[in-house]
This record gives structure tokens, sequence and C-alpha cells, in this order.
């Protein structure tokens, strides 16, 4: 008998497997990868009883449609999102997220839209039937690496799932704090900009534009002022990099980014708001904030404890 | 040597080996690079060699700046270079359709394609890095007399296997990107294999690569086996 699956009737815009990231390989080219917003990824398996490596399904704004065949099991969708539950092809109910569902043989799973965020999280009870790729679930949609042949999801495939365990309703009530700041350490190269540039950055508001993905967010605004070198001998880069190329507009590298560059670094976005802005949408404004190390080390401890609060609130 | 260690961002560690560009500096990279790897230190994600710096990043939960900065300062470090290091030779097809820029070299250095090609397929090269995309080798150095800038305009799309020059590197584009390099030819040969687990790279940091001429009917026998 053919295992539990799903149909992918539509794809979504940029719908893969992630988990928590592939180690070790940035010497080869290979980005860490992995979900962009790791607080709601967590959650997501804990509320669906899964491992917290375990593989969940990211899609960014426009989510996928898929069609269930199988026994009865749980789903859960967390991050903001809109999405339907389509019962015996016509039954439309409103879907809620951080809230357990029962789908049923033949039920459709339709993903809408984020709403005023990014990424959003689909888990299945039992979890995707996948095989790590270089140890991990991530995909690597760029190279090619990782389940699913590397690539993202496409429209009429199939995706198999793993044996269903019944589990208990589970929900969270989870409201994603937003932040004034984005904060940022300054970067290797922040002595090639003028004063000006450096006060202006981090006073003024800067637009996230629409060319942004899981590779870097564009930022518009006010244009930083190189006044050294507008290329740096190339280098390694690490995700939240802030670059600045000739054109003064800055990029933020994120998590599926390119491993060697050579523009200016001028600064670093702390690993305590990565997840946050990730969650930023094109058209949205943006402000930042300087602070040193130490801080922003106790902020992520800070960050690190509050995420295993919530999670631990999970029964 | 490393001249300053020095943090990037909250997560990383930033090795400085000094400004220049030279295999002696960036044989010094790759030693500390695999040493670090070897010692597989406890919260250490990923390494990132390059000409003239070593990014280590690490996981915040398991370590911080402070510790990591130390235990470079206090590496062991070995130097097994010569053993882990090895001499590949790569086909290259310099056909029209394949040599794109052939025509803006011409006109650069003022020499016939012929002997652009001889000067180019005359020297061995060395890896500094792979990189920015999976895969893709730095070479270097390439003679002075075939140097030069990038594109002006990069181009949207650089085809797969592509062997491409700018100032004294060349490179060969692992996937289909878009890229500002001057295209002197195209390899058949998969430089990049997200199978193989244990060797995806063909070229990796520190070998020494030569290319060798092939017409383009041994360029589909090559592509074919």
């Amino acid at each position: 008998m053919k295992a539990d699956y799903f149909k992918v009737i539509r794809g979504g815009l940029n719908s893969t497997f992630q988990d928590q990231g592939r180690k070790n390989l940035y010497h080869i080219g290979i980005p860490f990868s992995g979900v962009m917003d790791k607080r709601n990824y967590l959650i997501a398996n804990k509320l669906i009883d899964n491992n917290e490596h375990d593989p969940t399904l990211e899609f960014a704004i426009q989510g996928p449609c898929l069609k269930y065949f199988g026994n009865k099991r749980k789903i859960v969708i967390t991050g903001e999102v809109n999405f339907n539950l389509i019962r015996d092809e016509s039954n439309k109910e409103k879907g809620e997220c951080y809230k357990t569902t029962e789908i049923n043989n033949g039920d459709i799973i339709d993903i809408i839209s984020t709403n005023k965020s990014v990424y959003g999280y689909f888990c299945v009870s039992g979890g995707f039937k996948l095989n790590k790729v270089w140890g991990s679930f991530s995909t690597t949609s760029r190279a090619n690496v990782g389940p699913n042949n590397g690539t993202k999801l496409t429209d009429a495939q199939e995706i198999a799932l793993n044996t269903c365990k019944s589990i208990s309703n589970r929900q969270l009530n989870f409201v994603n704090s937003k932040i004034e700041f984005i904060r940022v350490i300054k970067g290797t190269n922040i002595g090639y900009f003028s004063k000006d540039s450096i006060n202006n950055f981090f006073s003024k508001e800067f637009e996230v534009t629409k060319l942004t993905d899981r590779m870097g967010m564009r930022l518009k605004g006010f244009k930083l002022n190189n006044i050294k070198n507008t290329n740096i001998k190339s280098e390694g880069l690490v995700k939240g990099t802030i670059q600045v190329p000739a054109d003064g507009n800055p990029i933020i590298l994120l998590s599926d980014h390119g491993t060697i560059g050579g523009y200016p670094k001028f600064g670093v976005i702390i690993s305590a708001d990565y997840d946050k802005l990730v969650q930023i949408p094109p058209g949205s404004k943006i402000k930042f904030k300087e602070i040193e190390l130490k801080d922003a080390e106790n902020l992520y401890k800070l960050y690190d404890i509050e995420t295993n609060n919530i999670i631990n609130k999970i029964l | 040597m490393i001249k300053n260690i020095v943090n990037l961002g909250d997560a990383a560690a930033y090795c400085d080996f000094g400004e220049e560009v030279s295999k002696e500096i960036n044989l010094e990279v790759i030693k500390y690079f695999r040493t670090l790897k070897d010692k597989n230190l406890k919260g250490v994600t990923n390494l990132a060699p390059s000409y003239n710096k070593l990014i280590v990043t690490f996981n915040l939960s398991e370590t911080t700046f402070f510790d990591i900065k130390n235990r470079i300062l206090n590496l062991d470090v070995k130097d097994k270079n010569k053993e882990e290091s090895s001499k590949i030779s790569i086909p290259i097809c310099c056909e029209e359709q394949y040599s794109l820029d052939i025509e803006r070299l011409e006109k650069k250095f003022n020499k016939s394609k012929n002997e652009i090609i001889k000067i180019f397929i005359n020297k061995s090269y060395f890896c500094y890095m792979t990189g920015f995309v999976a895969g893709m080798p730095f070479l270097g150095d390439i003679d002075k007399k075939i140097q030069l800038n990038r594109l002006e305009t990069p181009r949207v799309k650089v085809p797969k296997g592509s062997v491409g020059l700018t100032e004294q590197f060349c490179n060969i584009y692992t996937f289909e990107s878009p890229g500002g390099w001057n295209i002197i030819g195209n390899t058949p040969l998969n430089i990049f294999n997200p199978i193989d687990e244990k060797k995806p790279n063909l070229i990796n940091p520190g070998d020494e690569v030569t290319f060798f001429e092939i017409d383009k009917k041994d360029y589909k026998k090559f592509y074919e086996s």
C-alpha cells in the first residue's frame, strides 16, 4: 500500500524543506541555509510533537496548496498566516495558526498568504519522509543541495509522509513580537564610510525592497557614501552581514547567501534580532541601532531563554 | 601568521592575515583552516577561508567570541598542505561558442586568440579558495600579459562550465549564474557534484590546476562521459 502523502496543487512562491541548517560547508561554497525564523520553526515542531531537528515546510508570502491522501492525522501552521482547510471538496474552514488541526483523506490545505510578515511553517504529525543531505534536511535551491532534489516545491509533485502517530490537540497563545529597531554591530569595513553616512544609517529609516529573498534583503533609502574603496579583496561572509556595493544601497545577507563576496562590510545584524528581521516584508520601513558585542551576547542569552520558555509552555 | 582577530557580528571571528594577496599568505590561511577543520572545536559551525582572511562562525548558544579567539590564538597549527593538496588537469574548449569575451581580450591586449590561449594554458594555477557559488574555484595567478578588469556590466547569465578571467585570477562557473568575469572558454567537466557527499568539489583550496585545450568534438565526448 502506498504511504500517506500530499499532492501539491500549488507550490507557492518559495516553499522549501528546512531544518536548523547545514554546518561545515562554507569552505566549498554552500551556505548554512536552514529556517529563516527559528523560533516559529521550533514552536511548530513542538506543537506537533516532532523532534526539534525534524524538517518543516517553510513558505514565503504565498504558501502552497496541498491535498492530503491517507489516514487521519494532524497538522499545524506557525507564523502570521491566512490559510483555509477545504473538507469534502467544498466545506471551507478558516485555519488557525499555533493550533493543531485534524485532516482526513481528501482534505485540502490552502496556505493563501502570510500577513504583514514573510515566512510561515507547516508541520505534520509523524513528519515528512525525507532523507538528510550532508547531515541536514535544509534545502539550498541555488546549489540544488538538500531534500526534494535540492529544489523548491513544484506544482503536481507529491510529498511522502512517515507513518502517522496519534497526538493530542495542542494550542499556544502566541503573538509574534514586533521590534522598533534592528540592532547592529559595526562591521570590519565601517571605516570605509563617511561619518555622515554612519550617523544617517543609525538614525534614518530604510525601506525593504521587493528584491528580497532567502539570499538577501536589499534596502533603499539614504545612500551610504564610501570614501575609501567600493571593493575589498573577496572574503568570507556570514548571515546578517550588511554589505554595501558601489551604488550605496545596503544589502543584508540572509541564510542562503553566497559564501564569498567583495563588497565592504558595514555591519552585522545581531543574532537575537535575526528572526524578527527576516519577517519584515517588502515595502516596510526598518530602523537600525548600533550596539556593542557584550550587549548583543546578553540579548542572545535572553532570546534563547525566552524561546525555551515558550517551547516549555507547550505540554 | 594571523595579524589580528576581531569579531564579525556576535557569532563569528574574523582572522586577518594581512592586506596583500599572495600564495604565501593564502597557504597560511589554508594551514589554519585545515587545522581547525581537524580539531572540530565545540560550537564552531563553519569555516570560510579566502585569499588572506579566515572567518570562523560559531553557535552563540554554545560558545562566545572571546573563547573562540583564545582557542584560535593557542592553536597548534600543523602544516599538512603538502599531503592534502592534489594536482588537477582541466580540459577547456575555446572555440567560438564558448569563448564569449575573446574579442574583448584580443582588442585589449592586441594579441591573437591563439596567443592569448597559449599564454593562459602555459601556466599552472593555485587554488586560493572555493565559494561564492558552490564549488567555484578562485585560481591564480594568471600571466600579467592577460590581466584585465571585470566586465563593466555583468552578464545576467554565465553558462555553467565557463572559465573566466579577472585581474590576476581565473575561475570556473560551477552553475549558470550572473557574473562579470571575462569568459575565455568552457570546460565539460563537472567541477561540483552535489551527489558526492565526501568530495563534492573537484578543486579544493591549496590544489594545483592546469588546463589543456580540447576541440568541440572532444568537448562532447567529455561531457557525455
